[in-house]
């Protein structure tokens, strides 16, 4: 399909952030780009998941599935990436004709180069990702030394080569509170010292209120706002 | 009728036990053998069961006078819709004595949740005469292949506890299978529908319901019978002048040991669980003698559990029970010898419902005890007494249009026999939930339960197809699926809890376990239980002895103060200034003891403020160091004053930009700031127009959060999330998605969605009580206004004030922070 039937979402915010002098910019788009490297780090698209409800009678509308598609060329397009890494969760459960509309959206791209680093959800035969030309990886991905894992927790300690983890899988949200009994809850991007978790990218996706502690940085997103909320 | 061998053999046989007809029951009898329809106002205890039932046997017995006694094997005769599983047995044995003492054949079946596959597939073989079943099971009957033969002889439908019924979702139940039923019975079969209610305040309307699938008046035959009722209100030793909700009932549970000492069986109604746990725990403490013969009975103690309380209050087992609204049903077969109430009932129907448990005859009086938990709960006392007097009685209101409910019974249609739209959007429009239901809406709902706006490219839906132009579900996974979850009403955030060794307990809702650690004690069913982990949807426990234990907190509603309450408590309140003294059933006056004990509190809130007359409406301003306040006394319940205190805040804001936090109780609510509230009496009656109600909710109060939890309910209830199969939780892990999601993503990609609007709906009807707000604010146009400035808190604000606190501190600091304060206020 030709790219013009797709629309751009106008700029929604953009913040710079520094890892070991590489430079990164959050977008409120939930990804991450990594500008030297010219890649799009995504997590948690669970791409079928309405289709995976529908199935079993349950009538989500696919339109978040749709949008959720759009953002996504919206993003690639916006950095001009060149490549994409999924940190883990791409799709979210067995095949089903939800996957086929990603795999169209896929080829419309064929010159980027995706990469997935398999989540617990990522259960498609081989020959689905070969069809697809995505690159799995069962180990760890390692490009420079930053490492992308879909659950940082299985691994005991940093793969070889690398000083930082991605890491996807727990879909992070952040809770503030305020008087009374009155809170909100965003999702966001979280960073300690040694690893980053990424938001779900997929807007049909519940999350995990995180615990940060002293010292970590927290990126709330609120609607289409990087908020950094760092506990001091 | 009363010629009539079926009368006659009935009379006989009640004559053999002394006993004899009474009159409604004869008048019941006369319409039933005429194949009339109508409603039984009968209160427990007075033989209401009968009055249908031995109607349907004189029936039959007319019908086949030679053969009544043997004729068996007459397919259903009479189906017995009850809400509580428990009453069934109790029903079904008083059923089987009189057909036995009778001679006759007729066999009785119980179809519940619990009965078991033998018996269903005996009723299946063969359907007994009267079958005794939940609306949740008839609805399972209906998602039965062929369930339409089940019905063809059928001769009578009886609705018992229908005031219970009526004015929930499963009392829309009720009505779409009574429309079902109603179309399948051939033609020369007429069906009578039979309704057993208690007194509720809009009795016509309760049978309209009813009638409404046969298009039909119908009778009410009313028992006459009023139990005369005696409350005494148990009164604290000292009255505090500022009085909050707290500890003070508590404090007086030493008062209840006397009086469960004196009597056989006392219940002890407590309003919410976490507070029957906690006295439960007290009354052992203070009396460890009782232990063994008193126990504790709520809706989250497991089932087994509850029916061990009470067969063993049955035997006389039991000297005392702790309960809740858990026992408020099935009283016929049960009564006790003393009912205690603690804390405000918040209505007077609920009220007389547990006063009416006590006593054994219908013609004894039955005594209630009221133990205020704050002093002005005493006020509420004297309002009750006031408002039985009166018979001032709730309604109960049916509900409309739930659309949710609906889903779930096409559904359930289209697992069976399937339907044809047409003939069935004809049957829903007679019924009274679904008699507004306009064409386009019905689509609607086809639409959404066939197909629904898809890629149809890249989509698996699959869920109800056509064929032929009949509504059917073909896959089988998913009509099982269904099967599971007919008849659920009730959302699941409830988790079970089990001992690690077996055992069920009883459950606890899911966000109060989610923030246990293993090792932390909390109180379920009076026994204390150690954490030890989750696993499979389940919460395991340990018995634990520690003494410190946290008891859990159930969210689910306080009932707020009911509007014929608030009523009676402003009328109280006059009586106050006027002089002490009420109306007693001759004529006379007689001494209110609850209010004359209140007197020094009255003066203190006379000195610093006035005391309302009850076409007065109280507003105080005080100034403290907290900022200013704005406390407003409506005495319309909770609920009305949450909407009330949004929609003040925001009308005060556009004449003046001014932030408010806010603060209410059953009584009033309060706006708090930290500038002067620009409230006078030059703008005063503006601020409470009934005018651009609706404008002004929308604008102000967060509708959008609380159709989100509404949209909880709604979501199981339309089967939109799945709970997994039993036992096989962990495949549904794909499929579990929050309702709170499912909000967020109907909101924003498919806003007409029936589902969400009827989450909004609620959200006027149930949460702000839209009707009783705007009844409010006509009452209060046609009120004075009083604007008082009193010097420092009042006895009246003081309740909401601690309330405000509540949320920010631990019981424990809660309790010394509110001690310093009255003794600030009571020295200055």
């Amino acid at each position: 399909m030709p790219l013009a039937f797709y629309i751009c979402r106008p700029m929604t915010q953009l913040l710079s952030h520094i890892i070991n002098n590489e430079h990164f910019i959050l977008s409120a788009e939930r990804t991450l780009f990594w500008e030297d490297k010219r890649t799009l780090i995504v997590a948690d698209l669970h791409a079928g998941k309405t289709g995976h409800f529908r199935k079993s009678g349950i009538n989500i509308p696919q339109s978040v599935y749709k949008d959720d598609l759009h953002r996504l060329l919206a993003q690639v397009l916006f950095f001009k990436a060149e490549k994409l890494v999924i940190v883990g969760d791409l799709t979210h459960s067995i095949a089903n004709r939800e996957l086929d509309l990603f795999r169209k959206w896929r080829k419309d791209f064929s010159a980027l180069d995706v990469h997935l680093a398999k989540g617990n959800h990522d259960i498609l035969d081989n020959a689905w990702y070969k069809e697809a030309d995505i690159t799995v990886h069962n180990d760890p991905l390692v490009i420079e030394n930053f490492a992308f894992i879909h659950d940082f927790t299985d691994t005991e300690e940093m793969p070889a080569g690398s000083q930082f983890i991605f890491s996807g899988h727990v879909h992070p949200i952040i809770c503030i509170r305020g008087k009374g009994r009155q809170s909100l809850a965003f999702p966001c991007f979280y960073f300690n010292s040694q690893y980053c978790i990424l938001p779900a990218f997929s807007r049909f996706t519940g999350g995990y209120k995180i615990d940060p502690e002293k010292g970590d940085k927290v990126f709330a997103i609120a609607e289409r706002e990087i908020i950094p909320l760092h506990k001091s | 009728m009363k010629q009539t061998i079926g009368y006659k053999v009935i009379v006989d046989w009640l004559a053999a036990y002394n006993r004899k007809p009474f009159l409604f029951q004869q008048q019941a009898w006369q319409h039933i053998i005429q194949q009339e329809s109508g409603l039984v106002n009968a209160p427990t205890g007075c033989g209401k069961t009968f009055s249908v039932f031995l109607g349907a046997l004189i029936q039959f017995i007319n019908q086949h006078p030679n053969d009544y006694k043997t004729k068996k094997k007459n397919g259903l005769q009479l189906l017995w819709l009850t809400p509580l599983r428990a009453l069934a047995k109790d029903i079904g044995r008083a059923m089987e004595e009189a057909i036995e003492g009778l001679g006759m054949s007729w066999q009785v079946g119980i179809r519940n949740g619990d009965t078991d596959m033998t018996e269903r597939a005996r009723q299946k073989r063969q359907m007994p005469e009267v079958l005794i079943i939940t609306p949740e099971s008839l609805h399972l009957l209906l998602g039965q292949k062929g369930y339409t033969e089940i019905f063809r002889q059928l001769k009578i439908v009886a609705v018992d506890e229908w005031h219970e019924l009526l004015g929930s979702k499963r009392g829309v139940q009720v009505e779409l299978a009574i429309s079902r039923i109603v179309n399948i019975i051939p033609d020369d079969n007429k069906l009578s529908i039979w309704g057993i209610s208690a007194t509720i305040g809009n009795l016509e309307e309760a049978k309209n319901v009813l009638m409404s699938p046969l298009k039909l008046e119908g009778i009410i035959v009313k028992a006459n019978m009023d139990k005369a009722i005696e409350v005494e209100s148990v009164l604290p030793d000292e009255i505090e002048k500022y009085p909050w909700a707290g500890h003070l009932g508590i404090k007086l549970a030493h008062k209840v040991i006397p009086i469960i000492m004196q009597s056989r069986t006392t219940l002890i109604f407590i309003n919410t669980r976490g507070m029957s746990e906690i006295w439960y725990q007290k009354i052992l403490d203070i009396c460890p003698e009782l232990a063994g013969s008193i126990a504790l009975h709520h809706g989250s103690i497991d089932m087994e559990l509850r029916t061990w309380v009470e067969e063993n209050l049955h035997t006389g087992n039991l000297k005392a029970v702790v309960c809740t609204a858990s026992l408020d049903l099935g009283v016929d077969f049960r009564p006790v010898e003393t009912v205690i109430q603690v804390g405000s009932p918040k209505g007077v129907a609920r009220f007389l419902q547990r006063a009416g448990r006590s006593g054994h005859s219908p013609d004894a009086t039955s005594k209630i005890y009221f133990l205020p938990t704050h002093s002005l709960e005493l006020a509420e006392a004297a309002a009750l007494k006031q408002a039985i007097r009166e018979k001032i009685i709730e309604s109960r209101p049916p509900m409309l249009l739930c659309y949710d409910v609906l889903i779930q019974y096409l559904n359930t249609l289209a697992i069976s026999d399937g339907f044809i739209p047409e003939i069935i959007y004809k049957e829903l429009i007679t019924t009274y939930c679904y008699r507004d239901l306009a064409r386009n809406e019905w689509e609607q709902i086809l639409h959404f339960i066939s197909s629904g706006g898809a890629l149809h490219q890249y989509d698996d839906y699959k869920k109800i197809e056509i064929e032929d132009g009949i509504y059917k579900m073909k896959s089988r996974r998913l009509a099982m699926r269904h099967r599971l979850h007919i008849g659920t009403i009730v959302s699941e955030s409830m988790m079970k809890v089990k001992f690690m060794s077996g055992g069920y307990i009883g459950v606890i809702e899911e966000w109060f376990i989610s923030r246990r650690e293993p090792g932390d004690v909390f109180t379920l069913a009076g026994r204390n239980l150690e954490f030890v982990m989750i696993k499979d949807m389940t919460a395991y426990v340990r018995k634990s002895n520690k003494k410190k234990s946290i008891v859990p907190s159930w969210q689910g509603g306080r009932m707020p103060l009911s509007a014929n309450l608030g009523k009676k408590l402003r009328e109280t309140f006059d009586r106050k200034s006027f002089n002490r003294k009420r109306l007693t059933q001759d004529g006379s006056h007689e001494k209110e003891i609850e209010l004359e004990v209140l007197e020094p509190l009255f003066d203190l809130q006379e000195k610093l403020s006035i005391v309302p007359k009850q076409n007065e409406l109280l507003i105080e301003q005080i100034e403290t160091k907290d900022g200013f306040h704005l406390f407003v006394y409506p005495f319309e319940g909770r609920l009305v004053h949450e909407a009330m205190a949004a929609i003040l805040a925001y009308r005060i804001s556009r004449i003046r930009p001014i932030t408010f936090s806010f603060a209410m109780n059953d009584y009033g609510f309060e706006l708090l700031s930290d500038q002067p509230v620009p409230v006078d009496d030059t703008n005063v009656y503006e601020l409470f127009t009934p005018d651009n109600l609706l404008m002004d909710i929308q604008r102000s109060v967060n509708s959008t959060e609380m159709a989100r939890r509404k949209f909880r309910d709604i979501a199981v209830i339309g089967g939109l999330v799945f709970q997994g199969f039993p036992g096989e939780q962990k495949k549904a892990r794909h499929l579990q998605a929050s309702a709170s999601l499912l909000f967020n993503v109907f909101s924003e990609y498919e806003p007409g969605n029936v589902l969400l609007r009827q989450a909004y709906q609620e959200v006027l009807d149930q949460q702000m009580e839209e009707v009783r707000l705007r009844d409010m604010l006509h009452r209060i146009q046609e009120s004075k206004i009083i604007l008082t400035f009193p010097e420092r808190l009042t006895p009246f604000c003081f309740p909401i004030k601690v309330d405000s606190l509540r949320e920010d501190l631990s019981s424990e600091k809660l309790e010394d922070r509110v001690r310093k304060m009255q003794l600030q206020l009571e020295n200055e």
